[in-house]
């Protein structure tokens, strides 16, 4: 079980990482929320807990819990500009309908 | 549109569609900007060429605006009188405060009532300074909702600490009409100190020395336990980088022996020119300025000599604003530079000197303000909530309690400093009315539908009596933990009931690990439950969907063996999706009862198409074609 992320995304969560001062990487995660059923966590980490399973990813870590990752496996973070909008986006191979505005999925 | 997420604080990722859109706007004289904050870092929104400043400029036409910004700037030569700049210097000002100002205003204005604000004369008929500030927020806002991908949840605006009443209304007026929602008008000052990271030293005294294209702010700021005060502010409402053109400009229509009584064209010609040298003598040395067919040279003792009488004022009003705060030169911790014209090297210069500490100026002095009220905004607006601001030592939002008609009562309103008690009297709404239900929201927000709802809980065994003679004593209390609780008592009888609530969370900390651990030594049985509930309410649409079939006509178009086997196909489904706990079982099934009935679905499509064409000609139907 393996997640991953672009170079761009890994360009900016370090620029991010590094704005903010403190913390050892980001977490992916799933909620169970949202129109389409689970919807996407992607947080500061400042301490991995004991559980969390942590992919190394150039200079930064991804951290995310057991449960999440059975549903992001696979799941590749992008960071994309649309026009004057920009930010981060999850290319997750185990998603099947999307709510349309990328906020929610399910699998 | 769809949404690119930005990373959150741990703990804090905003519910789906949840995430609010708030933006800071410094909403300046000369230019206006727009920032947010975006994983946890302010950014400047940039317009789709990249620039970050919108001139706050705007033109008008025969058919109403015809532009803003630099666009609009682009007319200032060919059609000053209806190309509007600076009009930040008339919000909320009468026709003889303008008069004040003194200079050759190139614009004509339309007489107004007595109090009334002037309104300027363009093609387009009479614009108030409102209208004008209107459209420029509402240019931000689009520029602000295409780099958000939706609409904007609220606004910080910045004001100069100094704008009085009727400039802070007129403000505000002008973020209505544009369709912004405020969340709060924010003093400049304190928004560069806050966009310096001042805030986060907790204490400190601060000089925030503003000098904007047409106003100099100074202001005096004490920080106290991460709370700003302002303890004086002073400055000039008609100072600015403005004035730094026009001494430049008046300089130079003397040197070339040009007639005061100039056409307007020709002033805009000249303070063009005037604004090109002052920006160019922070760079070099020395500049060519070229009007016409005449060229003179300037050098930076020159444009000393032109600009220290204007610095020289902004430094004497520093003096005020300290002796007004009481406050020694030496006392002050922090410098701020704040507007355009700060780059201007000598005003660096005399600044560093007055104040014999260097200042800050590693933020670009265009954008701190808005960076400030972007940082400003993601608070207000409750995306960086929580814990955060509990540690602040006031209350975060307003807490209130839920009246007739689902409006909000504040019992304790938002930046009331902690440990805090309030109480309110209520009374009864009906004759022998024995309980009453106490609805504990959190927000700024008028109705209890757009507030956080923290807590709920009922009075009861109030002595039956008619409407309105019970005293029910609502008291909140906020520890210095920020821990709520809420107490409501009958007077006479004495009854009481009471909860305590933690805003942030309304969950005890071990409680919330406890479930988290369950989360994940569940997480397979609950993923396959989640994949099971869904395949089960499919299964029980296609078997509701195929028996209204069935129902409708099936006797019509299928013959006995097709109905009997469809019927018993359905209720193998249903058996199934009873008894399994397999979801790929069950979904295996219901893509065989729908393959099932492809045939039935295909001749019922004919019929309809059969029933819909019956008794009509071909010539109807070409016709209709």
């Amino acid at each position: 079980m393996a997640i991953s992320m672009t170079p761009a995304a890994e360009q900016h969560v370090a620029r991010h990482l590094a704005g903010r001062g403190k913390g050892i990487g980001i977490r992916l995660g799933v909620r169970t929320t949202g129109c389409s059923g689970l919807s996407y966590v992607l947080e500061f980490v400042d301490d991995a807990a004991p559980e969390d399973e942590v992919f190394a990813c150039g200079d930064v870590k991804l951290v995310i819990d057991p449960k999440s990752l059975l549903y992001l496996d696979g799941t590749e973070l992008d960071y994309v500009k649309e026009g004057l909008n920009e930010g981060f986006e999850f290319r997750n191979p185990n998603v099947k309908d999307e709510c349309g505005c990328g906020e929610s999925f399910h699998v | 549109m769809a949404v690119l997420l930005q990373i959150s604080e741990p703990g804090q990722s905003p519910e789906p569609h949840q995430r609010k859109r708030a933006v800071g706007i410094d909403l300046g004289t000369t230019n206006s900007l727009v920032a947010t904050v975006r994983s946890g870092s302010a950014a400047i929104l940039n317009d789709e060429q990249g620039r970050a400043l919108l001139p706050s400029a705007l033109h008008y036409d025969r058919h109403g605006l015809s532009c803003v910004g630099y666009e609009a700037l682009g007319h200032d030569l060919s059609d000053p009188l209806n190309t509007l700049t600076s009009v930040k210097r008339f919000m909320g000002r009468g026709l003889a405060d303008v008069a004040l100002f003194g200079e050759q205003l190139p614009y004509e204005f339309v007489e107004q009532p007595a109090g009334g604000m002037p309104k300027f004369a363009t093609a387009a008929g009479a614009i108030s300074p409102v209208q004008a500030s209107a459209e420029l927020l509402a240019s931000l806002e689009r520029r602000a909702e295409l780099a958000l991908g939706g609409d904007l949840d609220g606004a910080v605006i910045t004001v100069p600490a100094y704008f009085d009443d009727a400039q802070r209304q007129a403000t505000k007026d002008a973020a209505m009409l544009a369709g912004l929602k405020v969340l709060r008008l924010l003093n400049e000052p304190t928004a560069a100190a806050i966009a310096y990271g001042l805030d986060a030293g907790g204490e400190g005294t601060i000089a925030v020395y503003d000098l904007g294209g047409g106003t100099f702010d100074i202001s005096i700021l004490r920080l106290t336990r991460g709370v700003f005060e302002v303890l004086a502010s002073g400055g000039d409402s008609a100072l600015g980088g403005d004035d730094f053109d026009r001494a430049i400009a008046d300089w130079l229509r003397a040197e070339l022996a040009i007639d005061a009584d100039m056409a307007p064209a020709q002033q805009r010609q000249l303070l063009a020119a005037a604004k090109r040298a002052k920006q160019q003598l922070s760079e070099v040395e020395q500049t060519e300025l070229v009007v016409g067919e005449q060229s003179l040279t300037l050098d930076r003792g020159q444009l000393a000599e032109l600009l220290d009488p204007l610095i020289a004022k902004t430094l004497r009003a520093c003096r005020r604003s300290l002796a007004d705060a009481g406050v020694k030169l030496d006392e002050v911790d922090n410098v701020v530079l704040v507007g355009g014209s700060t780059r201007a090297l000598r005003v660096r210069e005399k600044v560093a000197d007055y104040f014999g500490r260097e200042p800050l100026c590693h933020l670009d002095p265009d954008q701190v303000v808005a960076l400030g009220a972007a940082i400003q905004a993601e608070v207000l607006i409750g995306n960086k909530s929580g814990d955060d601001l509990l540690l602040l030592d006031v209350i975060p939002l307003s807490l209130g309690i839920e009246t007739m008609g689902g409006l909000v009562e504040k019992i304790i309103h938002r930046n009331t400093t902690i440990p805090v008690a309030k109480a309110q009297e209520f009374t009864t709404f009906k004759d022998g009315q024995t309980a009453l239900a106490v609805h504990v929201v959190q927000g700024e927000r008028e109705l209890v539908s757009d507030c956080r709802s923290l807590a709920r809980f009922e009075l009861r065994g109030i002595p039956p009596m008619t409407a309105g003679s019970a005293k029910i004593r609502v008291t909140y209390q906020v520890d210095a933990d920020g821990l709520l609780s809420v107490a409501a008592r009958e007077m006479t009888s004495g009854v009481e009931a009471r909860i305590e609530v933690k805003p942030s969370y309304g969950l005890e900390e071990s409680e919330v690990t406890r479930m988290l651990q369950e989360s994940f030594s569940h997480a397979r049985d609950d993923m396959a439950a989640r994949a099971l509930a869904e395949q089960q309410v499919e299964a029980d649409r296609i078997i509701e969907d195929i028996r209204a079939a069935i129902a409708a006509d099936g006797e019509q178009l299928l013959d006995r063996v097709e109905l009997d086997c469809l019927n018993k196909s359905l209720d193998e489904l249903q058996a199934l999706r009873d008894s399994s706990q397999e979801h790929r079982a069950l979904a295996r099934k219901i893509e065989s009862v729908a393959k099932g009935s492809e045939a039935f679905a295909a001749r019922r499509m004919d019929a309809a198409v059969k029933k819909a064409l019956a008794g009509q000609s071909l010539d109807q139907l070409e016709g209709e074609l």
